[in-house]
Formats: C-alpha cells, sequence, structure tokens
C-alpha cells in the first residue's frame, strides 16, 4: 500500500525539467522524444505490477488511439494485462484490443482464453462483458468460438447477456456470413424472449442479418406489438420499422375500400326508416349486392399495432417519433393518419439537424395528405434566423400547403420573404411563388403582376430567377400577355444572368409574333454582343434567329447569317454543331429540302406548358424516415416497403399455441388449475426466466419490479393465458380477444400499481408479501363471479367484473385519504352481488329495485311491446354517490347525495335527491334544515323535512325534490344546524333530468320522425370490445341516463326513450352497433342543449 | 448501424475519433470538409452527406461538430438523436461540451462512447446508469485518484440496466429530500411591421430536479391540465395514466431531467408580453440611415418584465452604428454585423429606447430590408399560458419530501419584422 503514494511523489518529479514528455496532456506528451523512445517506456510501465503505472499507460494510449495516432507496437505489452484484476485498466485494454486485434490477430489470440473463462463466471456482467470483447474482436479464427458464447448466452439466465448475445449475432455475421443459418436459429430463439431488454436488439439483429425471414416475426408480433411501449427508444425504432415492413406483407390496405364502406353504412343508416317492412334484411342485402368485394374488416393484428404505437407519438426522442409517424403514414387508413401531424410540428422546435430530416419528410408527406398538415400553416412560417436550408424546406411545405383558401395568407408571407437579405432563399421564394401560380389557377394572375414588379428589383439574381418563373408562366397562355413580353425583351440590355437572358430570348422567339416589332431589334443587338455571350445564351440565339428566319425572313434574313456564321466558329462544338443544323434546316438548299419545307413545324411547334411540380412529388416510394427517403437514392441495405397484398396471407400464423390445460372449458377444472397459477405469477413468464429473476432479486434487492413482469404493459402469464382461453372458447373471433386481452391487461395493471401504492402508503414493509395474497383474493373473486352468472357468456363475464372493480377504485381516489381503506374490504362483496342486488354501497336502499342489469336481460328478451312498470326499472344512477359536504368543513358533518330516479312524490316535475347524512363529530348535531336558496330563475326547491338530532356516530337520509328546470345548472342552498350555516350546491349530470317513458316500436319511429332536423344529434363512435354485448350496452346507456329501454326488432339496434322532467320534452337515443365496434348514436329532443350534452355523456360512458 | 464518430473543431482539426467496427479513415471527413466548405455558414452544412461508400451524419452543437459514419441504410433521426444524445452526455459530465474538455478528459469520453454503442447500437444512453458505470470526474475525486490511482470506473455493477426501470439507479440515498419542478414557457412569435401577431404559441417544458432516496412514485397534477395541448414525455411517465386522469405519474430518474415538454393549444390567444416600436430608414444615395426603437410592456400580467435583449442582424452594408440608449447597453460588432442591446427590467414610466444614425458603405446600394429584430426577455414567477400545478403526492417510500414549484415565462424564437 505504500507503493502508491510513493509513486505519487515519483510522478510529481517527473513531470519536472528532467522529462518533459510526461506532460499532463498524454496525447501531446511525446513532443520531444521520438515515438519509439515513447513506447519504450509506456511498455516498461505496462509491464509494473503497480496497478497505477499501468493504468497511466493504458489512459495515454487511449489517448493516442482518440487522436488516431498509432499504437499498434505496444499491442504484446497490451495485451498481457487483459487478465488484470483493476476493473479500470481492464476496461482499458479492451479498447485498445477491440481496435487492434483485427490487425495483429495471432497476438489477440492470446487473450481468447480470459474470455472465455470470463463466459462462465457467476456475475452476470462479467459473462456479458467478455461475449461482448469477444465478439468485438474481428479475428475470423475464433469464428466457432464465438459461435459457441452465442448459443450459450442467448440461453442465459440473464436478460443482460442475452442482450449482449443479440448484439453479437451482427457482429459474428459481418464476420462470416456463412454462420447465417445457426445465427438465424439463435435469433428465432431470441425473438420469443419476453423481457424487454432483449426485443430491441434481437430485432436490430434479425434486420441485419435475415430481414428476409419474415416468417419468424408470426408468432411474435402480438408480444412485440405489447411491449413496444417499454422497450428502451432506440430499439422502439427498430422494431417499428420492421413491424411497418411486416404489416405491408400481412395485412389488407386499409384504403382499398374505404370509400365502399362509407358509402354502404350510410345507406344502410338511412334506408332503415324505409325498409321497415325488410327489417335487419337491409343491410344484408346492402352488401349482398357488392359481392366481388366484400367490405374491408381491418385485421386485428393490425389494429393493435396502430393502437399500441400511437402514445409513442409522444415520445421525447424524435427519432421515435418519426418511426411512428412513418408507419402511421404508410399503414392507416387515411381517417386516422392525421394524428401524427400534431407530433412532426412539435419536433420543429428542436436541433436544426432534427427540424432538417422531419421537414424532408413532412415535404413528402404534405403532397400527398394535404391537409393534415393545414392546421399547421402557421407553424411552417419561416424566421430570418433560420439556416437557409431550413428555410427552404419551409418554404416547399409551405408551397405544397397552399390552396384556394390559404393563398392569400401564403402569398402575403412570400412577400416578406421576398426582402430578405439571404438570395438563395429569395430565389427559391420566386420559385414558390411560380409554383403556386400554376397550381392554383385563380392566383396566377396575381403572382405574374407581382414578379414584374420583381423584374425592377435592384438585385439581379431576384430579377433573373423571375424572369425564368415569368417565362414558365407565360407558356401556359402566353396569347395575352404580350405587354409583358415587351418589358422582358427591354431587360435585355441590363440583364447579365445568363440564365436569364437565355430565357428571354427563348420567350422573344417562341411568340415572335406577339412581338413583331420588337423581336428583330433584340436579335439585333445579340447579333452584336454574340461573341461575348455565354454558350447557353449564344444556343438561345441561334434559336431566336432560326425562329425569326423562319416567320419573318424579310426583316431577318441577313442577321440569321451573320449569327450563324458567328456560331460557325464558335470555340464550342455545341455550338458549331447547332449552328450547322440549324442552316441545314431552315436555309433552303438546292437538293431536296424536304426537312426545311418542314422547319416551321419543328421550330414552332407548340409546345407543352411546363409542370412545376415538388422536387418532393414521387419520393414516398421510399420509407419514411429512412436514409434512402432523406438521399433520393437507394442506399446500401435499404429494404425496399413492399406493396399491399392482394389477398391477405392466413393471419391465424399469428396465433400463439395454447398451453393445454387452458383449453378445458370446465370452470371447476379451471379453478383448480388457477391457484397454483396465479401464486407464483411473478416470475413464470418465461423458461429462462423463473430462476433468474429470483436470482436478480437476491443480487439487487429491488423486490417490486424485477423479474418478467414488466413497467407499464405486463407481460405476466395471467393475461396472456387469459387471451388464449378466450381466443379457444370464442374461435373465429381472435379480434375481439386479442383486444379485450390488451383492455384486461391494462387495468390489470392499473389496478395492481394503485393498491400497490396505497398499501405502501400504509406500510412500505409489506410490500413485497403483499402481492401474492392480493393476486389470489383476485382470482378467487372473479372465480365465484363466474361460478354465479349463467345466463350471460363468459368472456362478457370477465370484462364486465373487471369494469366493476375499477369503478370504485376510481371513486376512492377522489375521497379523501383518510377514508381510503374503508371500502377495501367491501369491494369484493360488491363484486359477488353486482349482478342481482343493488350495490351495497347504496346508501337508501330503494324499495324493490331490480338491479339495471337484469333488468336489461329481462328488455332484451321482451320483443312484444308489453309496458312494465316504471318503478321496478328505474335503474341506479351511473353518478352514484357523490358527496356534498367534506367532513373537514362540515365540523363532522358529512352529507352525501345520490340520485334514486324515483319519481319526487310531491312533483312531478322535481328530481329526487336522496341526502344521506352522517355524523362524525362526538356531539350531536340539531336542527338539520335547508336554510334559505339562493336559486337561478327557474329552479326550485322541494326542502326535506327538518332533522331534529343526529348523534354522533349516526346517520340519516332525507329526500328532497329539486326542479331543474332542464338546465343543468347547480342548486345553490344552505345546510344549516342549529349553530352552523354551509354552503353546498348540487350539480345534477344531465341524464338525471329526465325520465323514462315506455313507448312501442312504432310510437318510438312514429316520434322521431316529428324530431328530425334541428332536433336531430348524430355522432360516431367506436365500441370498445368491452362494451360491445347487448347487456353492457343497455346497462352502461342506461346508467348514464334516466331512459327506459324501447324494444326493436333488429339485434344491433338500441332504442331508449324519456321525457326531461320539467317541461316533458322526449328524449329519443337511437344506438346503431355495427360488426367492427363502429356505431352511431343519435339523439332526438326539442332540448337541443340537453340533447347534445347527453350524447356526449352516453359516448363517454361507452368508450371509456 | 454507426460505424464510427470523428470529432471536429471549428478550424477543421480532427481532434477525437472512435469506430465501433472496422477502422474507417480520417480521410472519409475530407467529404465533409468539402460540403463545410460549400455551405458557407456552419448552420448551413447538410447533416447528411452522400460519399461513395460511406454516408456521413453530422450534428453541430456547441462550436464542434459531431460526424458519424454510416455504412448501411439507417433512420437519419436515430443516429442524429443518438449523436445529440452523446453531446448532451458530455455536458452533463464536464459542465460543458467543449473541445478542450472533450480534450481533458479523453478517457472518460472514450469509456463513455464504449458504453453508449455497442457495435454502432446504442446500449447505455441513461445519464443514471452511464452515471454508476463511470463517475464524472469532480475536482476532489480527480486529487483522490491521483493519490490512491484508483479509477473512475465503478465496480458495483449498473443496476439500472438490468430492471425494468432503466432510468432509475437503486440504492439512492440523501438526507434532504427535495423535488424541484422549473415549468419553463417559451413564447414563440413573430410579429409584423405593424404590429400584429402573425404567429404565436406557447411551448413549456417542465424540468425536474429530484433529489428523493429509494423508490419514491410521485404523481404530479395541474389545476388545468387541459390547457396542455401536445405533450411529450419522459419514458418514466406513466401514459395511460395521463390518458384517462391527466396525472403524470412516474418514478423519477435520479437528478435533474425534462420531464415533459408541451405546446399550449394554438387555439388560446397568446398573450404578448413586450411591444416594439421601431422605425429603421436607410436613406437612398447617401451612406447614412435612421435607426430607432422603443420597447414597452404590454399584457404582462402585472409581472415585471427583466432580461430584455434585443439583437439585430444588420444589413451588410453597415458599417458602423452611432447610437444612444436611455438604458442600458448596446454593442454592435461591425465584422458579424450583431447589433446587440442589453435592456434589463422595464419600467413603464420610462420606456427605454435606442436611436441614433447608421453608417452604411459608401456608393452600395440601399438595403431593400430592414432587419428583424429578435427579442429575448424573461418574466418571473409566472407561467403565461396559465398553467399551474396542482399537487404533487409521493407513494412508497414514508419520508416527507420537500417540493417546490417554480415558473418562469421567457421570449422563444421571438422575433419582429421591421
Amino acid at each position: 500500500m505504500s507503493a502508491a503514494p510513493a509513486y505519487s511523489e515519483d510522478k510529481g518529479g517527473s513531470a519536472g525539467p528532467g522529462e518533459p514528455e510526461y506532460g499532463h496532456d498524454p496525447a501531446s506528451g511525446g513532443i520531444f522524444s521520438s515515438d519509439y523512445k515513447r513506447h519504450d517506456d509506456l511498455k516498461e510501465m505496462l509491464d509494473t505490477n503497480k496497478d497505477s503505472l499501468k493504468l497511466e499507460a493504458m489512459k495515454r494510449i487511449v489517448a493516442m488511439i482518440a487522436r488516431g495516432k498509432n499504437a499498434s507496437d505496444l499491442f504484446p505489452a497490451v495485451v498481457k494485462n487483459v487478465a488484470c484484476k483493476n476493473i479500470e485498466v481492464k476496461k482499458l485494454v479492451y479498447v485498445y484490443l477491440v481496435r487492434y486485434a483485427e490487425e495483429q490477430q495471432d497476438l489477440a489470440l492470446l487473450s481468447i482464453s480470459t474470455f472465455q473463462r470470463g463466459l462462465k463466471d457467476p456475475n452476470q456482467l462479467i459473462r456479458a462483458s467478455a461475449l461482448r470483447v469477444l465478439s468485438s474482436i474481428r479475428v475470423p479464427i475464433i469464428v466457432p468460438i464465438m459461435m459457441l458464447a452465442i448459443k450459450e448466452a442467448a440461453s442465459d439466465m440473464s436478460p443482460y447477456v442475452r442482450k449482449t448475445a443479440a448484439h453479437a449475432i451482427p457482429k459474428l455475421y459481418s464476420l462470416d456470413s456463412d454462420q447465417k443459418d445457426q445465427l438465424i436459429e439463435v435469433i428465432e430463439k431470441l425473438l420469443a424472449d419476453k423481457t424487454t431488454l432483449v426485443a430491441g436488439s434481437v430485432v436490430m439483429a434479425f434486420e441485419e442479418v435475415c430481414p428476409e425471414r419474415i416468417d419468424l416475426i408470426h408468432k411474435n408480433y402480438r408480444k412485440l406489438c405489447n411491449l413496444l411501449i417499454d422497450v428502451e427508444e432506440w430499439g422502439q425504432v427498430v422494431i417499428i420499422s420492421m413491424l411497418t415492413r411486416y404489416a405491408r406483407t400481412q395485412f389488407l390496405s386499409p384504403t382499398q375500400n374505404e370509400s365502399l364502406l362509407e358509402e354502404n353504412a350510410e345507406k344502410a343508416f338511412y334506408g332503415s326508416e324505409e325498409d321497415e317492412a325488410k327489417g335487419a334484411g337491409s343491410e344484408e342485402t346492402a352488401a349482398a349486392a357488392l359481392p366481388a368485394r366484400k367490405p374491408y374488416i381491418m385485421d386485428p393484428d393490425h389494429r393493435l399495432l396502430l393502437r399500441n404505437t400511437k402514445p409513442l407519438l409522444q415520445s421525447r426522442s424524435a427519432a421515435v417519433v418519426m418511426a411512428v409517424a412513418q408507419l402511421y403514414f404508410h399503414l392507416a387508413p387515411k381517417a386516422e393518419v392525421g394524428v401524427i401531424a400534431k407530433a412532426l410540428v412539435r419536433l420543429l422546435r428542436s436541433h436544426s439537424e432534427v427540424q432538417y430530416v422531419v421537414l424532408q419528410n413532412v415535404a413528402t408527406m404534405s403532397i400527398k395528405r394535404r391537409g393534415m398538415f393545414e392546421p399547421y400553416l402557421k407553424s411552417f412560417y419561416i424566421r430570418s434566423t433560420d439556416p437557409t436550408q431550413i428555410k427552404i424546406l419551409k418554404l416547399e411545405v409551405l408551397t405544397n400547403l397552399a390552396n384556394e383558401t390559404n393563398i392569400p395568407t401564403v402569398l402575403r408571407e412570400f412577400q416578406t420573404y421576398i426582402r430578405s437579405m439571404d438570395k438563395d432563399f429569395v430565389a427559391a421564394t420566386i420559385q414558390a411563388i411560380g409554383r403556386c401560380a400554376t397550381n392554383i389557377g385563380r392566383v396566377r394572375d396575381t403572382c405574374l403582376n407581382g414578379l414584374v414588379q420583381l423584374l425592377s428589383n435592384r438585385d439581379e439574381l431576384v430579377v433573373a430567377e423571375s424572369v425564368v418563373v415569368i417565362k414558365k408562366l407565360l407558356q401556359m397562355q402566353p396569347a395575352q400577355h404580350g405587354e409583358i413580353i415587351k418589358h422582358l425583351a427591354k431587360l435585355t440590355d441590363n440583364i447579365q444572368v445568363p440564365m436569364a437572358r437565355a430565357s428571354i430570348l427563348w420567350l422573344i422567339g417562341e411568340y415572335c409574333e406577339h412581338v413583331p416589332r420588337i423581336a428583330p431589334d433584340v436579335l439585333r443587338k445579340m447579333a452584336k454582343s454574340f461573341t461575348a455571350e455565354e454558350d447557353i445564351v449564344k444556343l438561345q440565339v441561334i434559336n431566336l434567329a432560326a425562329k425569326l428566319y423562319l416567320t419573318n425572313s424579310k426583316q431577318t434574313k441577313l442577321l440569321t447569317q451573320y449569327v450563324l456564321s458567328l456560331a460557325k466558329y464558335d470555340q464550342n462544338y455545341d455550338i458549331r454543331d447547332r449552328a450547322r443544323f440549324t442552316r441545314q434546316l431552315i436555309v433552303p438548299s438546292e437538293q431536296g429540302g424536304a426537312l426545311s419545307r418542314h422547319a416551321k413545324k419543328l421550330f414552332l411547334a407548340p409546345k407543352p406548358a411546363p409542370v412545376l411540380e415538388s422536387s418532393f412529388k414521387d419520393r414516398d416510394h421510399f420509407q419514411l424516415g429512412s436514409l434512402s427517403h432523406l438521399l433520393n437514392a437507394k442506399a446500401t441495405g435499404y429494404q425496399e416497403l413492399p406493396d399491399w397484398p392482394e389477398e391477405a396471407p392466413d393471419p391465424s400464423v399469428r396465433n400463439v399455441e395454447v398451453p393445454e390445460w387452458t383449453k378445458c372449458s370446465n370452470r371447476e377444472k379451471r379453478k383448480e388449475k388457477e391457484k397454483p397459477f396465479y401464486s407464483d405469477s411473478e416470475g413464470e413468464s418465461g423458461p429462462t426466466e423463473s430462476a433468474d429473476s429470483g436470482k436478480q432479486m437476491a443480487e439487487l434487492g429491488r423486490p417490486a419490479y424485477e423479474g418478467g413482469g414488466s413497467y407499464y404493459s405486463s407481460t405476466d402469464p395471467e393475461s396472456e393465458s387469459e387471451s388464449d382461453s378466450k381466443s379457444s372458447s370464442e374461435s373465429g373471433s381472435g379480434e375481439s380477444s386479442s383486444e379485450s386481452d390488451n383492455e384486461d391487461q391494462d387495468e390489470d395493471e392499473e389496478k395492481g400499481r394503485g393498491s400497490e401504492s396505497e398499501q405502501s402508503e400504509e406500510d412500505g414493509k409489506r410490500k413485497t408479501k403483499k402481492k401474492v395474497p392480493e393476486g389470489k383474493g383476485e382470482a378467487s373473486s372473479s372465480d365465484e363471479d363466474s361460478d354465479s352468472s349463467s345466463s350471460t357468456s363468459e368472456s362478457e363475464m370477465t370484462s364486465e367484473s373487471e369494469e366493476e372493480q375499477l369503478e370504485p377504485a376510481s371513486w376512492r381516489r377522489k375521497t379523501p385519504p383518510s377514508s381510503k381503506r374503508a371500502p377495501a374490504t367491501k369491494e369484493i362483496s360488491l363484486l359477488d352481488l353486482e349482478d342481482f342486488t343493488p350495490p351495497s354501497v347504496q346508501p337508501v336502499s330503494p324499495p324493490a329495485i331490480v338491479s339495471t342489469s337484469l333488468a336489461a336481460d329481462l328488455e332484451g328478451l321482451t320483443l312484444t311491446d308489453s309496458t312494465l312498470v316504471p318503478s321496478l326499472l328505474s335503474p341506479v344512477s351511473r353518478v352514484g354517490r357523490q358527496e356534498l359536504l367534506h367532513r373537514v368543513a362540515g365540523e363532522g358533518l358529512v352529507v352525501d347525495y345520490t340520485f334514486s330516479r324515483q319519481p319526487f312524490s310531491g312533483d312531478p316535475h322535481m328530481v329526487s335527491v336522496h341526502i344521506h347524512f352522517s355524523n362524525s363529530s362526538d356531539t350531536p348535531i340539531k336542527g338539520l334544515h335547508v336554510g334559505t336558496p339562493k336559486l337561478p330563475a327557474g329552479i326550485s326547491i322541494q326542502e326535506f323535512p327538518e332533522i331534529e338530532s343526529l348523534a354522533p356516530g349516526e346517520s340519516a337520509t332525507a329526500v328532497m325534490g329539486i326542479n331543474f328546470c332542464d338546465s343543468t345548472q347547480a342548486a345553490n342552498f344552505q345546510l344549516c344546524t342549529q349553530t352552523r350555516q354551509f354552503y353546498v350546491s348540487i350539480q345534477p349530470p344531465v341524464g338525471e333530468l329526465m325520465a323514462p317513458v315506455f313507448m312501442s316500436e312504432n310510437e318510438f319511429k312514429k316520434e322521431q320522425g316529428k324530431l328530425m332536423g334541428m332536433n336531430e344529434i348524430t355522432e360516431k363512435l367506436m365500441l370498445p370490445d368491452t362494451c360491445r354485448s347487448d347487456h353492457v350496452v343497455v346497462q352502461k346507456v342506461t346508467a348514464t341516463a334516466n331512459l327506459g329501454r324501447v324494444p326493436c326488432g333488429t339485434s344491433d339496434e338500441y332504442r331508449f326513450a324519456g321525457r326531461t322532467l320539467t317541461s316533458g320534452s322526449l328524449v329519443l337515443l337511437t344506438l346503431d352497433a355495427r360488426p367492427a365496434g363502429a356505431a352511431q348514436l343519435t339523439v332526438n329532443s326539442e332540448k337541443m342543449v340537453i340533447g347534445t350534452m347527453l350524447v356526449k355523456d352516453v359516448i363517454q360512458a361507452l368508450t371509456q | 448501424m454507426i460505424h464510427s464518430l470523428f470529432l471536429i473543431n471549428c478550424s477543421g482539426d480532427i481532434f477525437l475519433e472512435k469506430h465501433w467496427k472496422s477502422v474507417v479513415s480520417q480521410s472519409v471527413c475530407d467529404y465533409f470538409f468539402e460540403a463545410q466548405e460549400k455551405a458557407a455558414d456552419v448552420e448551413n452544412v447538410p447533416p447528411v452527406i452522400s460519399t461513395p461508400h460511406h454516408y456521413l451524419i453530422s450534428i453541430y452543437r456547441d462550436k464542434l461538430f459531431f460526424v458519424s459514419v454510416i455504412q448501411t441504410e439507417v433512420p437519419p433521426l436515430f443516429v442524429i438523436e443518438f449523436l445529440h444524445r452523446v453531446a448532451d452526455t458530455f455536458q452533463d459530465y464536464f459542465g460543458e461540451c467543449s473541445e478542450a474538455a472533450i480534450k481533458d478528459n479523453v478517457v472518460i469520453v472514450y469509456e463513455l462512447l464504449e458504453e453508449m454503442l455497442d457495435n454502432g447500437f446504442p446500449l447505455a444512453t441513461e445519464s443514471n446508469i452511464l452515471k454508476e458505470l463511470i463517475k464524472p470526474p469532480t475536482i476532489l475525486r480527480s486529487v483522490v485518484n491521483s493519490i490512491t490511482g484508483s479509477s473512475n470506473v465503478g465496480d458495483t455493477l449498473p443496476t439500472g440496466q438490468l430492471s425494468n426501470i432503466p432510468w432509475r439507479r437503486a440504492g439512492v440515498k440523501y438526507t434532504n429530500n427535495e423535488a424541484y419542478f422549473d415549468v419553463v414557457e417559451e413564447i414563440d412569435a413573430i410579429i409584423d411591421k405593424s404590429g400584429s401577431t402573425v404567429f404565436a404559441e406557447i411551448q413549456g417544458v417542465i424540468d425536474a430536479c429530484i433529489k428523493l432516496s429509494g423508490m419514491p412514485d410521485l404523481s404530479l397534477s395541474f389545476m388545468n391540465p387541459r390547457l396542455l395541448d401536445d405533450v411529450s414525455f419522459h419514458p418514466c411517465i406513466r401514459f395511460k395514466r395521463w390518458e384517462s386522469e391527466r396525472v403524470l405519474s412516474f418514478i423519477p430518474p435520479d437528478g435533474n431531467f425534462r420531464l415533459i415538454s408541451y405546446r399550449v393549444s394554438s387555439q388560446n390567444l397568446v398573450a404578448i408580453p413586450v411591444y416594439v416600436k421601431h422605425s429603421i430608414s436607410f436613406k437612398e444615395n447617401s451612406s447614412c440611415g435612421r435607426f430607432d426603437i422603443t420597447i414597452g410592456p404590454k399584457q404582462n400580467m402585472g409581472k415585471t418584465i427583466e432580461g430584455i435583449t434585443v439583437t439585430v442582424h444588420m444589413p451588410k452594408v453597415v458599417l458602423n452604428m452611432n447610437l444612444t440608449t436611455t438604458q442600458g447597453s448596446y454593442t454592435f460588432d461591425p465584422v458579424t454585423k450583431v447589433l446587440t442591446w442589453d435592456v434589463g427590467k422595464i419600467t413603464p414610466q420610462k420606456l427605454p429606447s435606442l436611436k441614433g444614425l447608421v453608417n452604411l458603405q459608401s456608393g452600395a446600394p440601399k438595403p431593400e430590408e430592414n432587419p428583424s429584430l429578435n427579442i429575448q426577455f424573461k418574466i418571473q414567477q409566472l407561467a403565461i399560458s396559465g398553467l399551474k400545478v396542482n399537487r404533487l403526492d409521493m407513494y412508497g417510500e414514508k419520508y416527507k419530501p420537500f417540493k417546490g414549484v417554480k415558473y418562469v415565462t421567457k421570449a422563444g424564437k421571438f422575433q419582429v419584422r421591421t
């Protein structure tokens, strides 16, 4: 130990005048000594057995490598230290090895045994780093060793080592491509891995080694989609871009039948009234009318990909956002692509390089889908501080976005740009104006005038650019613009820019009949200066001369000959050629002259106007966001984006095999099996995982988040198996199962997290233990649940119970922390009874209320017009119990209220509100009554009778009626006790302002017919899978609004009717559900405000 | 993917190179220098350059070029994003991302690059993990190291890399547990000649500095979350919670990081806190012009506007400027033609102004365009969009953290056309 300080003194001395080469900057250290000598010193230092000396030497060597200096002659000295104990020395030796091993292969072999030993180390990090270095040494002789090491590491317990194995695959492949087949096996194995850590790396390896083996992806497709959000950013980019290609080969184009589908849907909807007689048949016939092309239904896996990538648009990484954007652009139906615009516009705030790439892609997209970026037009406005390349790209986008409506604003912007100091940019702006003028006929003249004005600009470049653009514009409608051509002719005296001069000459020649006087004069002038002109101008002079000779040979014959003679002796052979050829064409010679007879046709043929189009026009055949797209040329290794297939390949290839036991439908059996399954759900995600995760836990002491269960989307077998069982039970509808599976998963996890955080608040220590029992509890509860049900199908059941579980959870969150724990135990019992009895939390037990769901079931059964007793059917409001007065604010008095949905006895126009008081203070509260209310116009209150006394701990219920006058304004009033007054307010949800009405289907239709036009509000929505069954839909609607169901002949239509309480206006609600989850909600009501709010509420309830 | 990296300074020296696959000769950079020459301005060097055998993707940060060599197809943003991440890491480690700092710490830089990329594919880029693997240099540590010969390389294992929360390291301990949030909003605007707003929007970020022990689970809620139109998140945020409840729920990384960045929906009118009266004119056929600008407060919500700076890129023909100012100080750089006026605070009683004569090159035509004014300012304790943090709750740990939120509004790309 004493050696170290001694050395440091030593070193202090060495920096002195004696040995200046040991300066502190190791890289520039050797100025005075020869390389040879210095390396000698380094070798000496490496040979000592002091780590600090070795480290110092290695640092200098690394510094040399960093500067790009050659340090290869130190190889033998360095490689000896590969087994050094000191971690930093070791690391630096690795750096050196990886850099020089390729050059000194024989010597590098000396180090191999160290790494082989490292591969067997018990520490996962050492294993990983040994593999990393071993695979980075590009020495062909060790290929077999590498192969072996990779295979072994691929089934390592530690995901980190497996990740390293995935990284090593492309390294080996680039070293020896003959190993491909074996490597593919490894890739296949790693693709099945369920950890997020591995996913990104293995897909990267897949892309580099065997991107054509798309069949390897099938089985892992759903898993990759579900894992995606948890993979690190770099992996996300790679996976998304691979999945884009995959989807293009496996799914049908979402756009092919889009127009057809919409038409079809509309027909069915509007047609329903007339062909009542046909009833349910109408839709089928409409579909049958198009037998050749069955309506497009998006593959559920396709939808899964779109849905799971969408949140990533909000990633902080620009690369991820771009990857998702291109995925949507290439894969999503037209209507959904719009979502990416916002995120892309956000990236414009980023570094200029990011802006550059994003703008290029936006430019391409904006040609195809202009509407998408139109709302963000102003975000592309140019600042004077933008770099020129950004300015030009923004200009491109602005031009692409310009249309009839926004062109005035765009042109106004362009006007500002023209005065910029950046001349390249000005030139580009003029081009842009030209393009706007050609694309939008309405502004063509305005643009042309503007450009002509620019001709008097002081800057020659601006003038020249304008001339070129004017030339193109004039070509479209030359007849009207003789004046402009004259003006241009005058400019030939001043403009020196060759391109502009050439353009003017061409114009004059082409339209010489519009300027018969001026043209010969221009030619005269040009002939005079011919020799001094640029080549491009000379060619145009010849051109002009030829055209004039043909139209006006009397005046210009001599001039033409003069020009042609000058050209004949020009230095440029191009010009000499042209002159010779022109002369032969136009001047009739003695023999033949067949050509010269047609000369006029040759020279003065009408020429099509040029089309000014974006340079980004056809770029979208490259995958957006790729290097090839940016360069507009195929880069090495670019994978073509395949076209959509005509026929969808078999979707069942993506089905993952189901373990035997989940297939059994017998519930009893399943229940038995489930218990052990849930209890050790933690580490079971993969066969290799279980041992390992336990180990990691021990190693790192971080219990909560370890193991296979991932952070956001749980990959727990629990949820997966659930989906499996479902898909097996409802064969064929793989769609709904996979989707709902996903939903379940989220909720599961959501819940898990909620309860976890809560309980950790209670007691942090029990955190780890708690998880297991909780899982058990859940399992048993859901079992009981399913046992008790017999009428509904199983899948419905589970999704529903999930719903219910969530409901109280969210309610609990709103309540103050003190009362948080209380409902926890109730929750389970609530679940059990949910289906047949009102929830036990219900404070006032309404007499003989059959629960919503059962009632709804009954209704579904009755197809006759039999009316049911209203009181029997008034379901319980979704809103549940709400707080009126908090314990703290009320000084111990807690007041809640519910909308009971019973008719208020005193006044039918009133909504009956049950108020529930409880006294949590230790003194009795006396004289509870409603104080003088201050109410908005129209609203009135029927007070409840005074409660004389409420003892501590006791509770009481009172009923009061409020006439809300068909508005959702809050009723404010005072609650008075003997000592205090509390200001409270009750605001009704719109659904409580009505009462159910019972009518027959025919009556309903008749009434609906009266309430069309302004009184009808229609909204489209997507029903999530969780609420596609009759049962759930009816329940959700009736819970949201106090409406009664109207029996209905067709199965996919739901009708509900009610009357507002105060005015008694009818409220009719129709929900038309279509197979794929699309639905249309229509509300007919005289009260438009109520209608609109109701639509909003119902949609929210249904889509939640 | 990424084959090699070259760091090049402004004068064109390649001062660091790193190869992840076979060595690529420095001469590949010649294509880059060529493009740089053509571009004239550093900002205009195209980020992607195609050469016969390679593609060069570069970024320009802090007067340095990071040039990476690519051989096969790769999303360019992937590389650009990574290079910026490298620059950020240097910044994080050395306090600045400069040539001197990199040269001084060349070994650490090399070790970092080694960890960040494996075979050209990013491996560990989270600052929390890297700091566990390679300790950042501090003065104290470098003294200790030189005495004891110990190293900057951590000998413990990077726990973050192995967990599902890769952004947080395990075993964090603080004696003072604190969580600070800075809500910083920037106003991007283009104001036209007449003073009307052509374009304005608010871009905001919430930067967090979290020093909490253990594994805290935080949730941050806002009074008015609907204001946030477009949000991008740090990976630690649970997207589902935000979607359903508009609450930011996350297990934070340790230290400083950007929690979210957002844009306030464009439907809302943006309050523009300052106005500028300007009259800049150049006389035809004379070698001088007039310059007169005045700044005043407007819609400032009763807060003082401070730190005002006006930057003007004058046209090339301007030789010199003779100005007088009622407040602050100004400088004019005759080489870059940049006029900078450092105003400071605005007091409504006496509006700051800057006026005087502009000397032009004689004989040259008068400039056509008036230069646009770039304005910087700062308003403390105000988020101009009205965004307010409601509360911060912590679960998972038992201690009571100290919490703080700070609001600042700044000018972003705030430009007045004249």
